[in-house]
């Protein structure tokens, strides 16, 4: 009982941030209903039995990946009346396409195949079983090369985004180490007969 | 009692939301983004409701990568803005299309 009731708060909470993310009119109160619906749906996955993908969910995306947002929209002067032009023009066709997928989804996920005995029947875990190492226990086993590339691939977009943003700075002064390095004393040092 | 179908539909609503977020706010990138954002959200509340009630921790391991990926993706795809906004002065999606080489 009091377990379907925080459900139907984290879900609905959830439902209206993303009804913010998308009809907010500005850009950075879409920042905040989505981190909103991020801290509802890390509620869900804690109704899960999912604690380290809950906690996950709101240290790396509500810490770093929505503040990396947040960075973004405040750097950028961005005029928000031009980015409204034309919203609701392409309303009648998107919202006719989500409506369909919607109906569908609905449609799926309430067709009573989900409701057979194995999966209605399905309890909570004891306190002695911890979410944490049962996922270490498999993602550094059975999962050891799609860990790895999980690496290699933020290691790639770590570079990536420096890359992308590094300018050199024309105004700015530089070190030139080998220079300096190389630097002799006859280079630097004269001696004046007074 | 909650079941699996419940927090099916909850995903579902999410992902409609993501779905019409992208056709109502073309011409804003930062937007488009959110909205894929939450796309990625529904599909992580299916994997990690279909992982407890089918009692495979498999799950969960695989919305772990998808964070991983859509983590990477946002930060290259704010790094391609930056860039972008520093040589254009814009943002709008319909200035993108003069980009070539």
């Amino acid at each position: 009982m009091f377990e379907a009731g925080f459900f139907y708060l984290f879900a609905t909470m959830a439902v209206v941030g993303g009804m913010g993310v998308v009809l907010a009119r500005h850009t950075m109160h879409s920042v905040m209903f989505l981190i909103f619906c991020f801290f509802n749906s890390a509620g869900l996955f804690f109704l899960l039995d999912a604690e380290f993908l809950g906690i996950i969910l709101i240290l790396i995306y509500v810490g770093a990946v929505m503040v990396l947002f947040m960075f973004v929209i405040m750097m950028l002067e961005v005029n928000q009346a031009k980015l409204r032009e034309g919203f609701l023009q392409y309303l009648p066709m998107g919202g006719m396409i989500a409506l369909i997928l919607l109906i569908e989804f609905i449609g799926a996920a309430s067709s009573g195949i989900f409701h057979t005995n194995a999966i209605a029947a399905v309890g909570h875990f004891g306190k002695d079983v911890n979410n944490t190492v049962e996922i270490g226990k498999v993602l550094y086993t059975q999962y050891l090369l799609g860990f790895e590339i999980a690496a290699i691939i933020l290691l790639v977009a770590l570079v990536g985004a420096i890359v992308l943003t590094l300018r050199t700075r024309q105004d700015a002064k530089y070190q030139n180490i080998s220079k300096q390095v190389n630097v002799r004393k006859e280079d630097r040092l004269r001696k004046v007969r007074m | 009692m909650i079941g699996l179908s419940d927090y099916l539909i909850v995903a579902a609503c999410l992902f409609s939301l993501g779905v019409i977020g992208l056709f109502l706010n073309r011409k804003n990138v930062i937007t488009i983004l959110m909205c894929i954002e939450l796309i990625l959200l529904a599909v992580n509340i299916n994997f990690v409701a279909f992982s407890h009630y089918l009692q495979d921790i498999s799950g969960q391991i695989f919305v772990f990568f998808v964070l991983t990926v859509a983590a990477s993706e946002v930060a290259v795809g704010l790094a391609i803005l930056v860039s972008f906004y520093r040589n254009r002065r814009s943002i709008d999606v319909e200035d993108i299309n003069t980009l070539q080489g």
